[in-house]
């Protein structure tokens, strides 16, 4: 596929419906989304947010507006190139584990574009190596945990060589540390090879990581920026239904108690670093 | 009712190739009316422990008392379905439950088999939909036509509707988003109040073990790691640190500020704002003093 | 937990049996099964039983874990025996039990009955002891190509046979899971009447339904989203390899069952 402009993603005034006597999921939703970020589209469920992720590979198609992927149109005829750049990683573990080991399922997205044997070995050993799950080769899925098949999964994506790799709500089934293992293998990955990177999801703190964030609220781009910005309009997210980083909850509580800090924190480091500044000031 | 869990062992299918010690000389106790949090990582005996609470699962060695009832390896109630009547548990997705053709009848499901008088069916119903939020309208639907976040609501007022004395709650909120996690952990702390239930809560999420909870139980590799009141476990961070476990977010905050600051404020479960103002006091003081 | 013993009873191994091609394993089970039907003496059905536990020994699988593996089939065959002895009145009467004559052809039919059923579950089991179910796919689909001609969907056979099998064990935890969630809720799945019993397996069966069609309707999605359009240009990982191992086993064969010809009456 030609990359015909900068932007991974770009949404022009998309509706969609899954029937014609059923309500829009999605209203006119605009949006761009630039190459090797990291992207959060993030809202409560039933937002439509799972249905954009799907839209961007051709699962679905939109019933008005245009999707572009690096500038080509995702319709019916482009649908097997756009899934050669657009990788994806669903909720459920179980769900998407194709094959009947560690070694088969990765092969699966091989083997259906035609790649020749021998790379097909190579390519299985070097994205599992990528992953960290390169000792469970021959591993049946059930003998596996959450994190362990996601990881898999994140895999056996990995093995097309994708540029746009798509978490839709990927970690959300997994406990602490099978959601860390899996942020931490996307990162790695994203900077490796230069990946942009979407991110679906409800967890705070998957969102203020990310370079930019899309907030879904009933099928509408309800507001985007930078975390930093989202954050700083308190009452806006509560209304959403989502959460505010505690610590940026908290330094928004010690304003309103006379403190005037400089900045809205997002991460620990930043809260200490803003009262320090506050604190020399006064 | 009590519960007590004495030098408990469980082994899944002994004497096979398979063989599993999933709990190992396990020894806890939960008062009646308590709220107990149970918390470790996945493998580490949680969800073994939660189906010996309503003999699902008798020790392989030791023993458990939940109420009157005790089980041992040998000996099971003779009166199980009264023990599974008083104790009622919510499992991990519990949607996966359902089954019924409407809403009303999938939750009449639980007191039916216990046997509850119809009438008093119809009134367990309305109570415990009302308890989870939902609107009686949606009593003749399909509980698939349901939203998932509604459907998990149906699955707990079906549990809720047998009306028993202890509630375990298995990551109840797991996938749901933070409205709606919160809702529910609301209800359940109001329910746990008003009917002077005894809570037992297995979760991830150290907030809510922070939140709701008298005790905390820290699992690990099926034995007891940590146990006590929520300031004893929480205050042994790298203890918890050690097992990847993490602290209560508010707790590293209020740490760090006082490390950075030379504060030396302490965290009882005071709002933020509380503590903004405990902060905001604190700084102040240390000016003076320069 | 328990889901490896599901799993076809694969024992892993690296016996001369284990690493024949599953093609060459299933085509020879095949041809055992018409020409055990051949034997009709008693020096051919010798040479076929020893051959059979010569092939058995050699997978150096304990005889004991095959024995036991044949436990629910023994009945079978003691239910075969006992058919053929009470129809069957040819040859002389040898006993009388309970004043119920025994003829001689009845043993001799009810045994030599018996034995080819027992070789031939003996044999077939010997084939999922040492080849994993995948490789049973692969060889059915690839010894299945020639159909392809006629229009049957052989790959689609096959995939839908290996993703079975990958979901056995994932089934298994959830039927545990949702009768485990449903005797909390006061389902009784072990007493009562017959009725009940029947009706107490409704809430298990609905919830399975619709979570198996649930992951199918995700798997599908996610197959669909890596790039799968069907068996049309893609290439396989798994490869099947005729090697001197197979020739020479399917020589040894030939040259058992032309053995046994010589042997019959």
């Amino acid at each position: 596929m030609k990359y015909m402009n900068n932007y991974a993603v770009e949404f022009n005034n998309v509706s969609f419906r899954y029937h014609e006597d059923e309500p829009w999921i999605l209203k006119d939703v605009s949006f761009k989304i630039e190459a090797n970020k990291t992207t959060a589209i993030i809202g409560h469920n039933g937002s439509g947010k799972s249905t954009i992720a799907k839209l961007m590979n051709g699962l679905l198609l939109p019933e008005h507006g245009q999707i572009y992927i690096y500038g080509t149109r995702v319709e019916e005829e482009s649908i097997w190139d756009i899934r050669r750049e657009v990788g994806m990683v669903f909720q459920n573990p179980d769900n998407q584990f194709v094959g009947t080991t560690v070694k088969d399922d990765v092969a699966f997205g091989l083997e259906n574009r035609g790649i020749p044997r021998l790379d097909m070995q190579k390519r299985i050993d070097e994205t599992l190596k990528a992953v960290g799950m390169i000792d469970y080769l021959l591993h049946e899925p059930y003998r596996l945990s959450g994190g362990q098949k996601q990881r898999v999964a994140i895999a056996s994506v990995m093995a097309i060589t994708p540029s746009i790799l798509i978490l839709d709500e990927a970690t959300s089934m997994l406990d602490p540390l099978g959601r860390k293992e899996i942020l931490e293998t996307v990162q790695h990955l994203r900077k490796k090879d230069n990946l942009s990177l979407i991110m679906i999801s409800h967890e705070v703190n998957e969102m203020i990581k990310a370079d930019y964030v899309i907030v879904m609220e009933d099928g509408k781009v309800s507001i985007e920026g930078t975390p930093k910005t989202i954050f700083s309009s308190e009452d806006r997210v509560k209304e959403v239904g989502l959460d505010i980083p505690l610590v940026t909850e908290f330094a928004l509580s010690l304003k309103r108690h006379g403190m005037e800090l400089e900045s809205n924190p997002l991460t620990h480091e930043e809260l200490l670093e803003t009262l320090w500044t506050y604190h020399l000031k006064t | 009712m009590d519960i007590s869990f004495e030098n408990v062992d469980y082994i899944y299918q002994p004497n096979s190739p398979f063989q599993f010690q999933a709990l190992k000389n396990l020894s806890f106790e939960i008062k009646s009316g308590e709220f107990v949090a149970i918390v470790g990582h996945t493998g580490s005996g949680k969800s073994t422990v939660i189906q010996h609470l309503n003999g699902l699962l008798r020790p392989t060695h030791g023993k458990t008392k939940i109420g009157d009832f005790t089980l041992t390896s040998d000996h099971k109630p003779k009166d199980m379905k009264s023990l599974r009547e008083q104790v009622g548990i919510v499992f991990q997705y519990p949607e996966h439950q359902l089954f019924e053709e409407t809403v009303e009848k999938d939750i009449s499901f639980g007191p039916a088999n216990f046997g509850v008088a119809t009438e008093q069916i119809k009134e367990r119903v309305k109570t415990s939909i009302e308890a989870v939020g939902i609107s009686t309208d949606l009593l003749n639907r399909s509980p698939f036509e349901l939203s998932g976040g509604q459907m998990r609501r149906v699955a707990i007022a079906g549990v809720l509707a047998v009306e028993p004395k202890v509630l375990v709650l298995d990551e109840p909120t797991a996938g749901l988003d933070p409205k709606g996690r919160k809702e529910i952990m609301n209800m359940f702390y109001r329910l746990h109040k008003e009917k002077g239930l005894t809570t037992i809560l297995v979760t991830h999420h150290m907030e809510d073990a922070l939140k709701f909870s008298d005790k905390v139980i820290v699992l690990e590799k099926g034995t007891k790691y940590l146990e006590g009141s929520v300031q004893e476990v929480f205050s042994n961070q790298a203890r918890l640190n050690k097992v990847q476990l993490d602290i209560p977010e508010i707790l590293t905050v209020v740490k760090e500020i006082n490390n950075r600051f030379g504060l030396s404020i302490d965290y009882q479960g005071q709002s933020l704002d509380e503590l903004a103002v405990q902060v905001s006091v604190g700084l102040k003081g240390l000016k003076k003093h320069e | 937990m328990n889901s490896a013993f599901i799993i076809g009873q694969y024992i892993p191994g690296e016996s001369f049996i284990h690493r024949l091609d599953p093609r060459t394993k299933i085509s020879l089970i095949f041809f055992f099964v018409i020409f055990v039907f051949f034997a009709n003496s008693v020096l051919s059905y010798a040479l076929l039983t020893i051959f059979s536990f010569l092939v058995a020994l050699s997978t150096k699988i304990k005889p004991s874990f095959i024995i036991k593996g044949l436990t629910p089939v023994w009945f079978l065959i003691i239910f075969t025996f006992t058919i053929h002895l009470i129809v069957t009145q040819e040859g002389e009467v040898l006993y009388r039990i309970l004043g119920f004559p025994i003829y001689s052809g009845a043993l001799i039919q009810g045994f030599s009955i018996s034995l080819r059923f027992f070789l031939l579950i003996l044999f077939t089991s010997l084939l999922t002891l040492t080849t994993t179910p995948i490789e049973i796919t692969d060889a059915i689909e690839s010894l299945l190509n020639p159909l392809k001609k006629i229009r049957l969907p052989v790959h689609e056979l096959a995939l839908m046979m290996s993703i079975s099998l990958r979901f056995i064990p994932t089934l298994m935890q959830e039927t545990d899971k949702i009768s485990k969630a449903q005797a909390s809720r006061g389902v009784d799945f072990r007493s009562g009447s017959l009725k009940s019993r029947v009706e107490a397996v409704i809430p298990l069966l609905v919830p399975l339904f619709i979570s198996a069609f649930k992951r199918a309707e995700e798997l599908a999605m996610a197959m669909e989203a890596r790039g799968y359009r069907g068996g049309e240009g893609r290439t396989k990982l798994r490869e099947l390899k005729i090697r001197k191992l197979d020739y020479l086993a399917m020589i040894l064969f030939s040259l058992v069952i032309a053995g046994m010809f010589l042997l019959r009456k």
